[in-house]
């Protein structure tokens, strides 16, 4: 599937859910649960995203071209939002991760859902799979001698 | 005015309003207060008829401004019964009258081996101004350690202190736990070695009676946004013979007798201490909230708040999860928990959903939260304005979040 089909089959997916909040965070919470289990040497500060309230870790790796996300956090809220974006940007190449426009972000209302300060933890999520996504397409890049 | 809970709702606007669809249910009073509506008019109508400099307009609007200005200072003198009113000085908050009298009293009396005692359960605000003072002079911080239940450990701290002491600067009553200090007690000790006594009142303000003059501490620290008045505008009060030692801490308009450019003279108190245009505004509203407690009472307002407390305890006591922290017999109504398996901030957000303001996170105190070995906690603070309706739906929805992990 594509990244716009992912998005578009979540989008549908928090639809079903409706309007209520409670719930709908309940769900969040539930999802994180689906995450790989994250290797605890890795529970470490160097990769701790900044900008997060509470504790995100984020590892990434390449295999073929493609990009292999694995993140855990302290707080099980955190972990259901990373599970949807890892959902929607695991093992893609850098460029779709880069240019990926992760418009069921708006479409669901997480924003209204997670509150100021936890939008702002999710833009720094967001950013910094981009930035693994932009480092290893240079990397890729001058492997293949370009 | 007799205590009727519907009246009392009554006159806070901000209390009728739904959140995510569901009534807004007010619980964090520890950070900040609702307004009574008397303080809301009193901001407008300052604005609407007598906006004006204060102290040296020579016109009508500048002396009534001047004269209600003035009038807030005799109500706070009279609401912590300071001896004079020359003895209140107006700030930001309460971090800046702690930080004035670290830059003043502090630089002029603190110096190298001197000693401060705080305790554990200190805000980050009285803390970092007296470790920026040690820092500067080579003074050292002591600090009183605290029980498991949240109590201070007051034979500890008779040990810290000594001839070294120049100043003991400690919480009211803690805004992440609730525990009372026994601060007359402190205060007497502190005196017999010829230390000073600060006492952080941003917390106890609008739930205990403060008198001074009693109490016989130095200085005393508020906020007004705490006890129904004003954001941005604090209180220090202090003993008139130690705020006229204390070198002046802004320079500028007010706090000036004469200036030449040799040499300024400044200002008596409290203006020594009021450097350039004030929150004349605010200050002028904060009246009608110190007008609002007097009118019900502390003791009245204590005693449904205690009611609160207790209620929510009661109910919350055998929920599987849950985790109080800080449980002095002694405490002003702050409920600090956790809930076994999850992050406060995640119980915070679930509460959110149902219409519950709590607060999350480490109170701005992270030395007595690493005290306790947790990250932070949920706070649900009560106020006078708050029902027993709303105890109980707090507690119906840390059952049901609890329930999550706790099966």
């Amino acid at each position: 599937m594509s990244i716009q089909e992912i998005q578009d089959e979540i989008v549908s997916e928090f639809e079903i859910l409706g309007d209520d909040r409670e719930s709908t965070i309940f769900y969040i919470m539930e999802i994180g649960n689906n995450l790989e289990a994250f290797p605890e040497e890795e529970q470490k500060e160097e990769n701790i995203i900044k900008g997060c309230q509470s504790k995100v870790w984020l590892i990434a790796d390449e295999k073929d071209g493609k990009i292999h996300f694995q993140a855990d956090s302290n707080t099980d809220i955190t972990k259901g939002l990373i599970y949807l974006l890892i959902r929607v940007l695991n093992d893609r190449k850098p460029e779709e991760i880069i240019h990926a426009d992760l418009d069921f972000i708006q479409k669901i209302g997480m924003g209204g859902i997670i509150g100021s300060q936890r939008s702002n933890g999710l833009a720094a999520m967001i950013k910094q799979m981009k930035l693994y996504a932009l480092a290893f397409q240079t990397k890729l890049n001058a492997s293949n001698g370009n | 005015m007799k205590f009727d809970i519907n009246e009392i709702r009554g006159l806070f606007p901000v209390l009728h309003q739904e959140v995510h669809g569901k009534p807004l249910i007010y619980f964090d009073n520890a950070a900040t207060t609702q307004k009574p509506k008397a303080v809301l008019d009193a901001l407008m109508n300052y604005y609407e008829h007598d906006n004006s400099n204060i102290h040296r307009g020579a016109h009508a609007l500048a002396d009534r401004a001047t004269q209600y200005y003035e009038n807030t200072r005799e109500a706070v003198r009279e609401f912590i019964n300071a001896k004079e009113s020359a003895e209140i000085i107006f700030t930001k908050g309460t971090t800046e009258s702690i930080n004035l009298v670290a830059q003043t009293f502090g630089r002029k009396f603190i110096g190298q081996g001197d000693e401060i005692i705080i305790s554990t359960m200190e805000h980050h605000s009285n803390i970092v101004p007296w470790q920026m003072l040690c820092e500067e002079k080579g003074a050292i911080l002591k600090v009183i350690p605290i029980h498991d239940n949240g109590e201070l450990d007051y034979a500890e701290f008779e040990k810290l202190l000594s001839q070294k002491t120049k100043l003991v600067s400690i919480v009211h009553a803690s805004n992440a736990l609730g525990t009372i200090n026994p601060v007359k007690q402190i205060i007497e000790a502190a005196h017999a070695v010829g230390a000073k006594v600060l006492l952080d009142g941003a917390q106890s303000s609008s739930h205990l009676e403060i008198d001074v003059q009693a109490l016989d501490c130095d200085f005393l620290a508020l906020s007004a946004h705490k006890i129904y008045g004003p954001t941005g505008l604090g209180v220090l009060y202090g003993k008139r013979k130690v705020l006229e030692a204390m070198p002046p801490f802004l320079g500028g308009g007010e706090m000036i007798k004469e200036v030449t450019f040799e040499k300024t003279t400044y200002n008596d108190i409290p203006f020594k201490f009021e450097a350039g245009t004030p929150n004349i505004a605010d200050v002028i509203a904060f009246k009608e909230a110190l007008d609002f407690i007097k009118g019900l009472g502390k003791p009245v307002i204590k005693a449904h708040e205690d009611e609160l407390l207790a209620y929510s305890n009661e109910l919350l006591k055998d929920v599987k999860g849950f985790i109080p922290v800080g449980t002095a017999a002694d405490k002003v109504s702050v409920l600090s928990f956790n809930i076994n398996g999850m992050h406060p901030f995640d119980v915070g957000q679930m509460l959110d959903a149902r219409g519950i303001a709590v607060r999350t996170g480490h109170h701005c105190t992270q030395p007595l939260m690493k005290r306790f070995g947790i990250e932070g906690t949920v706070r649900a603070s009560f106020s006078v304005y708050n029902t027993k309706s709303e105890i109980e739906q707090l507690a119906e929805g840390v059952a049901r979040i609890a329930k999550i992990k706790n099966k």
